[in-house]
């Protein structure tokens, strides 16, 4: 395996060398890996661990990867070692190391994409989106999720009614009027509202909400309310952001026209981040839409379509897969299925929202 | 406040007259009112927050003994022995979470802000920011039906073979363990560490990467002696926003690990441990009358340690000038 750098086999290919260090010390280093080197080592490495699996066993592409990693690390620190002289081997290890945490990270990110789109689709159908749970039972396939389609519609848009304007409004007072301690202050209570667990925001509206209309009190607008504890930081931080990035001589254009403060800001800093704030509060509906926890103690799970924010129990999806799930057997393959549809609306509100500010966004900006 | 002694701003002198002449009329003034007023909405509703939650924990924390054990699941003499456990595992899973995911992340972040070639670091940055998009029921699906048979021969392995260390001894096959559940938990809290890593290591001075390159470094090196230092605390306090966040993190618990109310040390048994989070959200739909008071009085506790740690935090972040933070 360390016959790497002279294998032939292997074109070359270009690799990220850093360009500012090899003209340096051409002068003084003994030498240097050839750049085609690591991949050289990465495709004999990959060979090696797949002939070593063969043997020991029936190969699997993740055993294969995993020794086939280990073998690189080894194979490549010890030729430049060799090659190269410790420094430059502590270098190629670094290097190793930080890609392969990169490739780490990838692998929760695929499978699990992978596994909702594989185990969702086993259910997911028109026929699914379009009805609710009402008479299903048992081992029965029917049933569906439009009840709790709804449900999460309504709840993070009246979520979204509490939390935008108050997130823009918060975000103009922080940017355009806040001076001194009080600013400070909210600035910094805002970073750790972002922390604050969903369920403890789904603890609050509860006691809120129970303490007003009595322990019984169950409705969709309890679950909005937490949910916009949770969305209103994030709201706040992204707009502010945006306004920041205004160029300050368009308020002083408008000032200097006579345009008063208030007007300044509605009709010329508002206008101007306006892509950027419905980017930023997409983003943020999607980081809350798929809230589950302070929707399991609020608004609880039924059976059907309830139309009625402000009285009763609501089906959302979160709940719903999570209810699913702990009911077993077919409800494991609802559960993936309305994991699937989930997804797809988090991720569809995601590009939309890149989107948006892709196209919309003034030149001025990053 | 602000209207009544408007301080002179740093960036521009002339900003501030013209703001002052044009700040008449009733709309001006409304307007101004009303930014202000959501502002303090803001500290209001958190106070609101704190003082509810005392107000509905009150009840429980009062109560005599004997109440307290006519809740069917109450297993303690006092509110407090009850929480104990809770509070351990909770900071046990989240420590262990943290151990794996703050090398990982400072590895991607490091790729991405001075490994990957600079055309693709920023489309990097968004699939690592994908995993943050993920909603956190769909990471219990995975961990409990995806992540839990994979582990399984892994952990075989280390009760085999790394069994004589008490941490590791014990296993038993659905890996329903509360290391499951902390991969997963690390997997989650892996975007913020990296987004907040991320943003310090790019902020290194671009002269002092130059000047080790200069000195014949190698990038490992400049890395070491330019990058690292200068993000340590950036670093630090990503790591405790991460903590924060692992804290709080109900449903991938809760839909992993199977619980148990012991100070256990044993990461491989199932049934040892469980979270203030997955607790209340296991027993509350069933919950009323001073159960409910119990329950909530163990959030309050939650809540108290993540404002901790966050404000922490924040405040190892706010120490360097003109970062402008996780989000």
């Amino acid at each position: 395996m360390t016959t790497a750098p002279f294998s032939s086999a292997v074109s070359p290919s270009p690799a990220p060398t850093d360009p500012g260090t090899n003209a340096l010390d051409g002068t003084r280093r003994r030498s240097r890996l050839a750049s085609w080197a690591p991949w050289a080592a990465a495709g004999g490495s990959l060979v090696v661990s797949f002939l070593v699996v063969l043997v020991l066993g029936t190969p699997t592409v993740a055993s294969v990867v995993a020794l086939a990693a280990v073998v690189y690390a080894v194979s490549v620190t010890v030729v430049s070692r060799v090659v190269e002289g410790p420094r430059w081997a502590a270098d190629r290890f670094a290097t190793t190391m930080v890609t392969f945490a990169f490739g780490i990270a990838l692998i929760p990110l695929v499978s699990l994409l992978w596994t909702v789109l594989q185990k969702g689709s086993t259910l997911f159908s028109l026929t699914f989106l379009n009805t609710n749970m009402l008479g299903v039972f048992g081992d029965m396939t029917e049933g569906g999720v439009y009840h709790a389609i709804v449900g999460t519609v309504l709840i993070t848009a009246a979520a979204a009614v509490i939390s935008v304007p108050l997130g823009i409004l918060t975000a103009v007072y922080l940017v355009e009027y806040g001076r001194g301690p009080l600013a400070k202050g909210i600035t910094f209570l805002v970073d750790v509202m972002t922390g604050i667990p969903s369920i403890v925001a789904g603890l609050f509206a509860f006691a809120l909400f129970t303490q007003v209309f009595g322990p019984a009190f169950r409705a969709g607008i309890m679950g909005a309310a937490a949910l916009s504890l949770l969305m209103t930081p994030v709201v706040i931080r992204s707009v502010e952001e945006m306004l920041r990035l205004v160029p300050n001589e368009l308020r002083e254009a408008s000032y200097a026209l006579g345009v008063p403060k208030w007007l300044t800001i509605v009709k010329v800093v508002l206008r101007t981040a306006i892509a950027g704030i419905v980017t930023g509060v997409m983003l943020a509906v999607a980081r809350v839409i798929g809230e589950t926890a302070p929707l399991l103690l609020t608004v609880g799970i039924v059976t059907q379509v309830n139309w009625d924010l402000f009285d009763g129990r609501m089906t959302t999806l979160p709940v719903f897969a999570y209810n699913q799930y702990s009911q077993g057997g077919v409800g494991v393959d609802r559960a993936w299925a309305a994991a699937l549809t989930l997804i797809l609306i988090v991720m569809l509100l995601n590009v939309v929202a890149r989107l948006v500010s892709r196209f919309f966004s003034p030149k001025a900006s990053r | 406040m602000a209207v009544l002694s408007p301080a002179p701003t740093k960036k521009s002198p002339d900003e501030e007259p013209a703001a002052k002449r044009n700040r008449g009329g009733l709309a001006g003034r409304l307007f101004q009112f009303l930014s202000t007023a959501a502002g303090v909405t803001i500290l209001v509703t958190l106070a609101a927050v704190a003082a509810f939650l005392v107000i509905r924990a009150w009840p429980a924390l009062t109560a005599s003994p004997e109440e307290l054990q006519k809740i069917s699941w109450f297993n303690a003499d006092s509110i407090l022995g009850y929480t104990g456990p809770l509070i351990f595992g909770t900071l046990l899973a989240s420590v262990l979470a943290l151990g794996i995911a703050v090398p990982l992340a400072l590895g991607i972040a490091l790729f991405i802000s001075h490994y990957a070639p600079r055309r693709l670091a920023q489309g990097l940055g968004y699939v690592i920011d994908l995993l943050a998009a993920i909603p956190s029921v769909v990471y219990g699906l995975w961990g409990a039906l995806w992540l839990a048979p994979v582990l399984d021969p892994v952990f075989r392995w280390m009760t085999d073979f790394l069994g004589f260390i008490p941490l590791f001894e014990g296993y038993q096959p659905p890996a329903k363990n509360i290391l499951t559940a902390s991969v997963v938990l690390a997997v989650m809290i892996l975007p913020i560490i990296t987004a907040v890593a991320r943003e310090v290591f790019l902020q290194t001075p671009r002269l002092h990467e130059e000047a080790a390159l200069a000195l014949g470094a190698t990038r490992w090196e400049m890395v070491r002696m330019a990058v690292l230092p200068f993000g340590r605390s950036g670093l630090i306090s990503a790591s405790m926003l991460g903590l924060g966040r692992a804290l709080g993190e109900t449903m991938a618990v809760l839909m992993i690990l199977s619980p148990g109310f012991l100070y256990s040390f044993h990461l491989l048994k199932p049934g040892q441990h469980q979270s203030i989070a997955a607790n209340i959200a296991s027993k509350f739909p069933e919950a009323s009358g001073l159960s409910v008071n119990a329950l909530i009085a163990t959030g309050l506790a939650l809540f108290v340690i993540t404002l901790a740690v966050n404000m922490l935090a924040r405040w190892i972040i706010s120490r360097r000038s003109e970062f402008s933070g996780a989000n």
